[in-house]
């Protein structure tokens, strides 16, 4: 270890290169980062191999760390055992939908506290700033009453509206509008365009890059989201995926462990948010450095 | 072949009623419950069958979640004023239902509309415990009571004989040959609380709590630090240190070591009957037998668990009406019987099981019989009508915290027991501050 | 600082009007009932309400059962914000040498952060079960003792602290690397000419290099531990064995929706706000430069 920091200092931006220490700590590096992503892995390669044996496989010892034959098998039992299509579906709209809006109304927003100056703008801002410090186990109680009231438990509604209004969203915009040259905007009140005009001919193919990073923290959001789900559905038509998982794990004596089709499920649950933060990992880092600033 | 008959029957008088004739329109009854599975399916059915025998009363059961969310459902629906016009409710919601001024009792719903009942039918714990001075409050539905359960294949490898054990001693014994000979789990439970603080003491005459285990008024104590408390979770604690007992969990959990075939002696709901049939199934064999007795104490009776049907206020006296007809309909003798054998639950009418002994059902499934002459074989002193609390579920957590700290060693038995007391005491005093 | 601005008198507000909308009926009305409803007894059923002043929380500071959740909410963050950014921090420093496909190594450790946290711990359920699971199979050859987590509290909470750890790792791993990428190497270098040892460089110039990235970590770490972990908990230990995994979280949701104890729910929430301010206002105290207005 001391050789490898020892050769990180070495290993000088346009130094002559001494190539017996490079390789060497480039093979230690590259060591360390591959038996870090297998470790990562190993639980996920582990609940897939679990996910395609039979159930006398997996309650006998030792445990088999190779795939077996019941994938099919257990992938549909675990389908239709929970209506899991269904539950999908419920997260997709979750998830899509919170992204969506989330992306729509804080740019409208920022846009907003941005490009005009309005009375209450200062109270506006602070408003969604205080949002910041109320996540959604702080107002669980009252959160439900209010629901209740509106009549929106079991409703798509319920489970979507109450998340889409964002901070994060909101001060990403800001922050990157208020990189935007102020020359594009001048041109535009010259050539006599409107805001609205303006916001969608200029800003927006200018923000691509931001929502789509934005898309991806929000659909990976929303889809996995568990508290919130949980108060506002309470029928299993309207669950949604990552709460239906647990109708899988044995709590009562009706069911037997049966882990085989749990890490099924499991797997089919996890697939579509780590698909599309793989598929759009560019966004996804852009995204986290963006957001978190 | 009846039920596809039915169905066409009711989907035609459906069709016909789609004209805008107003007297074949059904008033519709909202049912909401906390039945999964198979039980669901039982559900479906009976309303199913109520729907086909009259024109003006629809029942549609919805599936609301577990018992706790369904509970819940209830509650924010009545308070947003659009409440379903029946609830199943679980056991331990019976005194936050009471006292919460939303309910319409059944007794009342009754004689408002003309149905007589025999109440003095009734099996005499479901009596009691559904009971405000003699009168029915919610609706009896699916009760059981915990009986004890062996599997006879481990007895046999353990030269046990093929007879369930009558007494703690027994268990113990029984057990700690078992674990000798290799099985996993020597005696084991489900619903902690419910089967060894709530039904022993009952079981043994001994109070549970103040007024009268909550029946003379809201209890504000809990009684089960006293010597039979102690004895009961010392004599466990013990077994848990020995190895015959294995704590497996709260709730059913541990129905699934049962159903694995581990334990050779297992204590659980009478409803658990169904889930063991299925899951030993060519596996194991197993018999049933009467919950063990400590010696030394005077005999009282098990408690009922399950849950009731209560009926919400807030809606029209015409669709009153039809629950009405409907609890009729389910407290026929005929169909209590039904429910009864599909379902493994109580008959909640003598009648009821006296028409189960004659069509032979009880020969060709004794285990079903057993709780029923559990119930039968014991007295109901008032020690054990029932245990009537405010926020009973978060005293049986509060209860069952302790019995894990008791089981794992932490903590002596009678301290254990104290530091349930102390806060059982205090979320009942909660609960009573409220309606004094 | 922008200057151009669009002279519109309604517009700005028809902009923000979504997100101030949703802001007011979904945070600020149930937060304020929370605070409102923490100052009452409340029946279930609403038919009571009695006003009790801070009875509420002198209950809960009386309680120790509330109090044991408080500790067991600091272990479990401690653990998993210490022991995750430690573990980063060293792979990261052992990893930190110019090689190529650091990219596709940075996508290999991210995918887990699209992993709900509850689906993370049905995973680690699986493999720390004390009849099947393969980290009891192996432990076994070394030691006889039982780590069976449905009785022991600290195989429980080790259990939940693993499967978050895992979860966030690849995340702060990925920012420590970009962390290190970041340092000039001419100050190292200096160092190292002047005769400080790797451990050395390490303490004086690295680490202190990176403290906007640790802290930055530590709080959004503190943040997902007490807030995003409530799934974790009810569907994996459900609060158990005792109430050793009782997470803030999970008992104010426990004692509200379970245990129907709105106004001792509701004051739980208020303390949950206290704590989520404090580390709000930690995190944009340090970043103050950024929150310009």
């Amino acid at each position: 270890m001391a050789r490898a920091l020892d050769t990180v200092a070495g290993v000088a931006v346009a130094a002559p290169p001494r190539p017996r220490r490079r390789d060497w700590s480039g093979f230690v590096a590259h060591a360390i980062l591959v038996a870090a992503v297998g470790a990562l892995a190993f639980p996920l390669y582990y609940a897939f191999v679990i996910s395609t044996q039979s159930l006398g496989e997996v309650s006998s010892l030792p445990p088999k760390l190779y795939p077996s034959t019941s994938l099919l098998d257990n992938y549909a039992e675990a389908w239709a055992r929970v209506n899991l299509g269904r539950m999908l579906a419920n997260s997709a709209v979750m998830a899509i939908a919170i992204a969506g809006g989330k992306i729509v109304i804080s740019l409208l927003s920022a846009f907003a506290i941005v490009y005009f100056n309005f009375r209450g703008k200062q109270v506006v801002f602070w408003m969604i700033f205080v949002t910041l410090m109320l996540p959604v186990p702080v107002r669980i109680v009252s959160t439900y009453n209010v629901i209740s009231v509106l009549g929106w438990v079991d409703t798509y509604w319920g489970l979507t509206v109450p998340l889409m209004a964002s901070a994060t969203g909101t001060f990403l915009f800001r922050q990157f509008f208020q990189t935007v040259p102020d020359s594009l905007a001048e041109a535009a009140q010259l050539d006599g365009a409107g805001p609205l005009r303006f916001l969608w001919s200029i800003l927006l193919p200018l923000s691509k890059a931001n929502v789509a990073a934005l898309f991806v923290i929000l659909f990976v959001y929303g889809w996995n989201e568990y508290l919130w789900p949980l108060l506002v559905t309470n029928t299993p038509q309207m669950r949604t995926a990552v709460i239906g998982i647990e109708a899988l794990v044995p709590r009562s004596g009706s069911q037997l462990p049966e882990w085989n089709i749990i890490m099924a499920a499991a797997i089919m649950v996890l697939v579509p948010p780590v698909a599309v933060i793989v598929a759009m990992q560019r966004w996804f880092v852009k995204g986290l450095i963006e957001t978190e600033k | 072949m009846k039920v596809f008959v039915t169905r066409i029957v009711a989907l035609a008088v459906v069709v016909l009623g789609a004209s805008p004739s107003p007297a074949l329109a059904k008033t519709d009854i909202q049912w909401w419950h906390a039945m999964q599975g198979v039980l669901g399916e039982r559900v479906n059915e009976i309303a199913t069958k109520f729907n086909a025998t009259q024109q003006d009363y629809e029942v549609k059961p919805v599936f609301k979640g577990s018992y706790p969310e369904t509970l819940n459902a209830a509650i924010a629906a009545y308070r947003a004023k659009q409440p379903p016009h029946v609830v199943q409710v679980f056991e331990v919601g019976t005194q936050t239902m009471l006292s919460s001024g939303a309910v319409y009792p059944v007794y009342q719903l009754l004689k408002d509309n003309g149905v007589s009942m025999d109440w003095n039918d009734l099996i005499g714990p479901v009596k009691s415990y559904y009971s405000t001075n003699g009168n029915l409050a919610s609706m009896a539905f699916n009760s059981s009571t915990p009986i004890l359960y062996y599997n006879k294949d481990l007895f046999k490898k353990a030269g046990l004989p093929d007879k369930p054990p009558a007494t703690w001693d027994e268990v113990e014994s029984m057990a700690k040959k078992l674990v000798a000979s290799g099985a996993k789990c020597g005696y084991s439970t489900a619903w902690p609380s419910w089967v060894l603080m709530e039904n022993m003491h009952a079981l043994h005459d001994q109070p549970f709590a103040d007024h009268n285990n909550g029946f003379d008024g809201l209890a504000t104590a809990l009684k089960i630090n006293g010597p039979f408390g102690v004895k009961m979770m010392e004599l466990l604690q013990r077994g848990a240190k020995e190895g015959w007992f294995t704590y497996n969990g709260r709730l059913s959990k541990a129905e699934a070591n049962m159903g694995g075939g581990e334990c050779g002696i297992f204590t659980s709901s009478s409803a658990y009957i169904a889930g063991l049939s299925r899951h030993s199934e060519g596996k194991f064999t197993w018999g049933t037998g009467f919950l063990p007795k400590m010696a030394g104490y005077p005999q009282g009776n098990s408690i009922i668990g399950g849950a009731t049907l209560w009926v919400m206020k807030g809606a029209k006296p015409e669709e009153y009406k039809g629950v009405a007809q409907f609890f009729k309909y389910l407290a026929s003798t005929e169909n209590q019987a039904w429910w009864a054998g599909v379902t493994g639950y109580l008959p909640l009418t003598n009648a009821a099981v006296k028409a189960l002994e004659a069509s032979g059902h009880y020969a060709k499934n004794p285990h079903q019989k057993t709780s029923v002459n559990q119930m039968a074989a014991g007295k109901t002193t008032p020690n054990s009508q029932g245990i009537r609390l405010g926020n009973f579920v978060s005293v049986r957590d509060a209860i069952e915290e302790q019995m894990e700290n008791i089981f794992g060693g932490k903590k002596t038995a009678k301290q254990g027991l104290d530091d349930a007391v102390a806060k059982s005491n205090d979320i009942l005093k909660e609960f009573a501050a409220l309606y004094k | 600082m922008k200057r151009t601005v669009f002279r519109n008198r309604w517009l700005p507000y028809a902009l923000v009007a979504p997100q101030v909308a949703i802001t007011l009926v979904f945070f600020f009305w149930p937060a304020f009932d929370s605070v409102r409803l923490s100052l009452y007894r409340a029946s279930p059923f609403g038919d009571r309400l009695i006003y009790v002043g801070l009875a509420n929380f002198e209950r809960l500071v009386r309680d120790p059962a509330y109090l044991r959740s408080a500790l067991s909410s600091f272990v479990f963050s401690f653990f998993v914000t210490i022991v995750g950014l430690a573990l980063a921090l060293l792979l990261a420093s052992l990893a930190n040498a110019k090689i190529r496909g650091l990219a596709v190594y940075r996508s290999l450790l991210l995918w887990p952060y699209g992993i709900a946290p509850a689906i993370a711990g049905i995973i680690w359920l699986f493999i720390f079960h004390p009849s099947y699971g393969v980290l009891p199979y192996v432990l076994s050859f070394v030691t006889a003792y039982q780590f069976n987590w449905f009785l022991k509290g600290w195989v429980a909470m080790t259990l939940i602290v693993v499967a978050a750890i895992w979860k966030q790792f690849g995340y702060n791993l990925a920012f420590y690397l970009a962390g290190l990428q970041g340092i000039e190497t001419s100050v190292l270098e200096a160092a190292s000419v002047d005769g400080a040892g790797p451990i050395r460089r390490f303490v004086a110039i690295v680490f202190p290099l990176l403290s906007p990235v640790t802290f930055f970590l530590f709080t959004l770490n503190m943040t997902f531990s007490f807030f995003e972990t409530f799934g974790l908990v009810h569907s994996v230990t459900q609060g158990g064995p005792g109430d050793a995994t009782s997470i803030m979280v999970y008992r104010a949701w426990k004692d509200g929706f379970e245990g129907l104890q709105l106004g001792y729910s509701a004051a739980q929430s208020v303390i949950l706000m206290l704590v989520v301010i404090t580390l709000t206002a930690m995190q944009f105290r340090f970043a103050e430069k950024k929150v310009t207005y």
